[in-house]
């Protein structure tokens, strides 16, 4: 059992700092002089100069990816090139935003998925069952940021009851803040929840055709509560894989919606820093980014074991 | 000499593609999804074609006299902003997307397939490696690479094909390594093994044509995810650039104009969703029909 959980908390700690050192060469050793960059082609090579050493890069590679590690550890992150201000609260100005709009995405996803993927499983090949199905085909096939137009059209533009971008913020109370992130969650969460409708369906449909179902309907159990207290349990398996690696997308999704939306999360703040080449808020946001992505996934592995105890004993 | 063949003429008694080509087409016509996805597909790619050779106007020639026409006999879908004929437009976009998904795809399949090829074949330490490898890519969608690279190297179709491919890698890692050892499991790779192969000659004659018909319904799918990934990077302005016209750029230039004109935003978005929609639907076609065991399955 902690055989188990060792080795995935190692296989993470390795996933971690295998990421951190190719976001480092990508984003510090390719590039050249991040200084250079900075100050634009016709920089006098003196102002570089001085730069460069002011940023801490003249400093061999090594020390600087220990120093970023060493950083991060301590959550000192370094200052932004370019407003000066640690990189830390930059990051977490932005989360405060992110955050609730990855959550609301994800719980609308769920509902959405369940609700879908288990009525029609109960309705199979039933009218009900194909409609929607259809229905999720085309939702597969919507891009996120087209469909996030299309409710900005027919909300904004047409219906006008909604604002179509900005943030209203968390200090008038909760709900402003909610209302402003319901059309960016709502945009986010249906495609992903036409993928995962599908494939709670199929889950779900394998474990109806189970032996221990018939027992349990046999021993006198209605329909429902044998879907509610045995399949449900028994189909979470596979769901859960596909919401895990469903958050790396969410993630990359919320960059994109954050954009067509005007939300200033953190998927905006790396756009600022792109433009502004602000290559140590970049390499931080990624590393950011690539960590959430990577967590949640050993979280679903840990998971499972709790779902499913036979897959610690495979797994050793 | 002749226990190799014997070997050969087994796998090809199992390979899907052995089946009598009519057969095929034939039932391939009577199936629903499959005929709608090819015809979606079809469509796309006449559009890409065709704008080699033809447009209505100029895709690229700005006519800021004539900007934002309605539908008309001369601009049958209206102008942008920039007085473009939104038709020709549209045609020159698909070619700019099937570009881009073509060769993502084909990085992400020529890569994913080999490494996945040599997992199965050599299992061990080389298969944990590339497994945990692929494992790692799942960690950098494809937003997060082109981030870092248009940061690097300045956006453009090259930064965006590349941040697409490398993304698409570890789904045919994972798909080329799981069927592969389905295959190396079997009786006629034991005998194939029995008459002296080796693993090169065995994945090559035996692994490969026995798999290829999972790829190609994955290579559908992800050729897919790729229209959608492009769309996405170039909407953020970090893959196609301007002037050279794409849906997702289309889909930025039309957001700030939703009060004037608001179907500029309808028609890029839908010629996507007919894109993917037309290759998924050909995808799970595909699937059901070269493997009617996954078909049942699913």
């Amino acid at each position: 059992m902690s055989v188990f959980f060792l080795r995935r908390i190692l296989t993470l700690v390795a996933t971690l700092f295998a990421a951190s050192l190719i976001i480092f060469l990508v984003l510090d050793a390719l590039p050249g002089n991040a200084a250079q960059m900075l100050m634009g082609a016709d920089a006098s090579p003196d102002a570089v100069r001085a730069l460069t050493v002011k940023l801490g890069l003249d400093q061999p590679l090594t020390v600087r990816y220990l120093l970023w590690i060493k950083g991060m550890a301590v959550g000192d992150l370094g200052n932004s090139y370019v407003y000066g201000t640690p990189v830390a609260g930059l990051i977490a100005e932005r989360l405060v935003l992110t955050i609730p709009l990855a959550i609301m995405s994800m719980l609308i996803t769920v509902v959405l998925a369940l609700a879908a993927g288990i009525y029609t499983a109960a309705n199979h090949n039933k009218l009900g069952d194909v409609g929607v199905m259809s229905l999720t085909q085309v939702g597969i096939a919507l891009p996120n940021f087209w469909f996030a137009i299309l409710l900005i059209l027919l909300f904004s533009v047409k219906l006008q009851l909604l604002s179509a971008g900005g943030f209203a913020g968390w200090d008038d109370g909760i709900w402003p803040g909610i209302r402003s992130l319901l059309l960016p969650s709502i945009s986010l969460a249906v495609v992903q929840a036409a993928i995962l409708a599908r494939v709670t369906r199929s889950a779900v449909l394998e474990v109806l055709r189970e032996d221990f179902v018939r027992t349990a309907r046999a021993k006198g159990l209605g329909k429902r509560e044998v879907l509610w207290r045995h399949v449900l349990r028994n189909a979470m398996i596979p769901v859960m894989t596909v919401m895990g690696l469903q958050f790396a997308n969410l993630l990359a999704g919320t960059i994109v919606i954050e954009n067509v939306f005007y939300l200033p999360g953190l998927g905006r703040l790396i756009f600022q820093s792109i433009a502004n080449r602000d290559l140590i808020v970049v390499r931080n946001c990624v590393m950011l980014l690539a960590a959430m992505v990577v967590t949640v996934n050993f979280v679903v592995d840990i998971l499972y074991a709790f779902i499913d105890p036979r897959i610690k004993v495979s797994n050793l | 000499m002749s226990a190799p063949l014997t070997a050969s003429a087994a796998t090809s008694a199992i390979a899907p593609g052995a089946r009598p080509v009519t057969g095929f087409w034939r039932r391939a016509l009577r199936h629903r999804s499959f005929v709608l996805g090819a015809v979606l597909s079809l469509i796309v790619l006449g559009a890409a074609l065709l704008s080699l050779v033809w447009t209505p106007w100029s895709a690229t020639d700005i006519d800021i006299a004539s900007k934002l026409r309605p539908p008309s006999a001369a601009h049958w879908l209206g102008t942008d902003v920039l007085g473009r004929d939104i038709v020709s437009l549209l045609l020159v976009g698909a070619r700019s997307t099937i570009l881009v998904g073509v060769i993502a795809v084909g990085i992400g399949l020529s890569f994913g397939v080999c490494l996945g090829l040599v997992a199965a074949a050599r299992k061990g330490w080389t298969e944990e490696l590339i497994m945990r490898m692929s494992d790692f890519t799942f960690a950098f969608p494809a937003v997060l690479s082109a981030i870092m690279l248009a940061a690097v190297a300045g956006p453009g179709m090259v930064t965006s094909i590349t941040a697409i491919g490398i993304f698409q890698i570890p789904t045919f890692v994972r798909v080329t390594r799981g069927s592969a050892n389905a295959i190396w499991a079997r009786e006629f790779v034991l005998a194939a093994r029995a008459a002296g192969k080796g693993s090169f000659r065995i994945t090559i004659e035996h692994v490969l044509p026995n798999i290829l018909s999972i790829l190609i319904v994955q290579a559908t799918i992800q050729f897919a995810l790729a229209i959608l990934a492009e769309a996405a990077l170039s909407y953020l302005g970090l893959g196609t650039q301007p002037p050279q016209p794409s849906w997702g750029r289309m889909l930025n230039d039309a957001q700030t104009l939703l009060f004037q004109s608001p179907m500029l935003a309808v028609y890029p978005g839908a010629a996507i969703a007919i894109a993917v929609l037309g290759l998924n639907l050909l995808g799970d076609g595909l699937r059901d029909l070269l493997d009617p065991r996954l078909a049942r399955e699913r």
